[in-house]
């Protein structure tokens, strides 16, 4: 359906707004669409685009999980009086393939930081009696939804009488916000303390352009949320954890009013739950320092969430004895030793795996820790055959934050590839802090700052998530 | 553990072994079901797999049924030959037993459908 450009209005929701931009890019460049932005403001929950196919706009919305709706624009202005006379010029002609006596129609009355009640909305459409509405009002589902949406702007201390802005249009199609609440936490049969919530791992998803058929790995798999979020999209999924009793749901619960796991949890059942077992493929339990897969495997894209060494220890199997010996009647029950592994050898680590076994054009998507305050661009991990494409911050606390980076894989390994591991900084080193003290006095003091920052960690973690 | 990944898998992480592949299975309990059949995943990964290991896998737990010992041309197009990958890959399950390194001999169990790599400390 290509045809003359026609304006459209992208209406967001208000959360993770540094996450938007690189959503809609990612979207835009899986299904090979070609928009023109005619407004972008950095904060404001709406975008204008200008696109001569509405297919296009559909296949936008079928995926965002940012948007809230797409809107056929109008009419739009900075006060009543513009709106109206924008509405006023609009062709008569694109309204009536929409609105004529054929056409079941509702209104749909939105405003942004003010609350109006249902009779005070109900005055505001009679302002549009101008319009050529024919057709029989249809609540439940029109042939044509109309959306009125009043702007009053983002801080809800200063909220001005008259909204800054206002459009009047069409609506084209939803976003997949339905998608958060399906997937929600809240209800999911299996979940471990470090689950991500389903909005992020969503969007997570699409910066991985998950499509139907598409083979998807998370080496630090837990609980499987991300593999969720990527069978939601037609994504193949296989993971890999170095717990084994997180693999088996045999941790302790992870919900306060649950005593025991249930028998059947595991992240095969929450696929089950969703309906996507068919894109389960398996998880296993291995140590991602020491390589597993053949070779030449490939995937489609690699989804993960790896341990930053606060909620969850960041380890792999090894020993710092010389000589580790084992007697043999040990073996069978052995649960093997475990040293730390840095954050910046296992980022090192992640690039380089994903350099080796994506497909080319595929993509890593990966969280990475940051104290805020030493965040410099140079700071993030980077490996030659790897583009960073998107990188998105989400403020967990005055010091911290973490950033969902996107990258591509433009070529293969070569032999002679430098290996550049300078750069990384080890986030708890910043983290805790080290000065002079005397070893004793070093341990204590992290004990005492891990203990504190868990908390803090986790007390952010959960209104983050909680809204 | 399904063979798909069984095809993928390798023992190389043991100190000693340089290929570790294929691994050898040895099945306790195997589970078959049902997973919805999508011909544009199975035609994409069907140049990924290593033929004869399927194959060899399949014959060594008993499922081998009617899969050609090599790979028929043009298989984009064969719905028949893509629904019997397609069973091989996605709905025969090994849920309890053994897969052996090839080299060394090492076991690593597969318990509740899920294959435990790890290695002890004295191993890596
Ligand atoms: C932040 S959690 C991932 C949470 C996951 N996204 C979820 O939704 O539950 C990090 C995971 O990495 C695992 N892990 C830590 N060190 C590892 C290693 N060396 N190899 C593999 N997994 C490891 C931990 O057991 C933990 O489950």
């Amino acid at each position: 359906m290509i045809g003359i450009p026609k304006k459209y209005l992208l209406w967001f929701a208000h959360e993770h707004v540094d996450f938007r931009i690189a959503e809609i890019e990612s979207i835009c460049e899986m299904y090979d669409i070609k928009v023109t932005t005619i407004l972008r403001p950095d904060e404001y929950p709406y975008w204008i685009i200008e696109s001569d196919s509405e297919d296009a706009v559909k296949k936008i919305a079928s995926r965002s999980i940012s948007l809230r709706s797409c809107i056929e624009l109008w009419g739009d202005g900075g006060s009543h009086e513009d709106l109206h006379r924008s509405l006023k010029e609009y062709p008569q002609g694109n309204m009536r393939l929409h609105l004529n006596n054929e056409k079941s129609f509702k209104v749909i009355v939105e405003t942004f930081c003010k609350h109006f009640s249902q009779d005070e909305k109900i005055k505001k459409i009679e302002s549009f009696s101008y319009l050529p509405i024919e057709g029989p009002v249809n609540l439940r589902n029109p042939d044509t939804a109309l959306m009125y949406i009043e702007y009053y702007g983002l801080d809800p201390n200063t909220i001005p009488d008259k909204p800054y802005h206002l459009f009047f249009g069409r609506l084209v199609a939803d976003g997949q916000r339905q998608l958060i609440r399906k997937l929600s936490l809240k209800t999911r049969n299996f979940i471990g303390n470090t689950s991500m919530d389903p909005q992020l791992s969503l969007i997570m998803a699409n910066q991985a352009q998950v499509k139907n058929g598409d083979l998807i790995l998370d080496p630090f798999v837990g609980s499987g949320s991300l593999l969720v979020a990527a069978s939601q999209f037609g994504g193949y999924t296989l993971g890999t954890d170095i717990d084994y009793l997180m693999l088996h749901a045999r941790t302790r619960p992870s919900r306060i009013s649950q005593k025991t796991r249930g028998k059947d949890e595991s992240i095969a059942s929450n696929m089950k739950q969703y309906g996507t077992s068919s894109y389960y493929i398996d998880v296993l339990v291995t140590d991602f320092s020491l390589p597993v897969w053949r070779s030449d495997m490939r995937v489609d894209a690699i989804i993960t969430d790896p341990p930053y060494g606060i909620r969850e220890a960041t380890e792999r199997v090894g020993t710092i004895k010389r000589q580790p010996v084992i007697d043999q009647h040990q073996v069978a029950s052995h649960i093997p030793s475990k040293i730390d592994y840095g954050l910046p050898q296992m980022f090192v680590d992640l690039l380089s795996f994903a350099a080796n076994h994506l497909c080319i054009n595929g993509r890593l998507v990966c969280w990475f820790p940051l104290f805020r305050e030493h965040y410099a661009d140079e700071q993030l991990p980077s490996h030659p055959c790897l583009q960073l494409i998107a990188n998105s911050e989400q403020i967990l606390s005055t010091y911290t934050s973490r950033r969902l980076l996107t990258y591509k894989k433009i070529r293969d390994p070569q032999d002679d590839d430098p290996i550049d591991d300078s750069n990384v900084l080890d986030f708890r080193v910043r983290y805790f802090g080290h000065g002079d003290e005397t070893r004793k006095e070093r341990r204590m003091k992290r004990a005492e700052q891990r203990a504190k920052n868990k908390e803090n960690w986790e007390k952010n973690i959960k209104s983050k998530t909680a809204r | 553990m399904k063979l798909l990944t069984h095809n993928m898998l390798t023992s190389k992480c043991l100190k000693g072994v340089t290929v570790g592949y294929p691994l050898a299975i040895v099945a306790k309990d195997i589970k078959v079901s049902e997973v919805d059949f999508n011909s544009e995943f199975i035609a994409r990964i069907i140049p990924k797999l290593d033929w004869a290991t399927l194959w060899k896998a399949a014959e060594s737990i008993g499922h081998v049924g009617e899969l050609p010992q090599t790979l028929v041309e043009d298989f984009e197009e064969n719905e028949d030959f893509l629904k019997k990958v397609h069973h091989i890959l996605l709905e025969v399950e090994v849920i309890n037993g053994d897969l052996l390194c090839p080299e060394s001999g090492r076991k690593f169990p597969i318990n509740d459908g899920i294959p435990n790599m790890l290695l002890n400390e004295d191993e890596v």
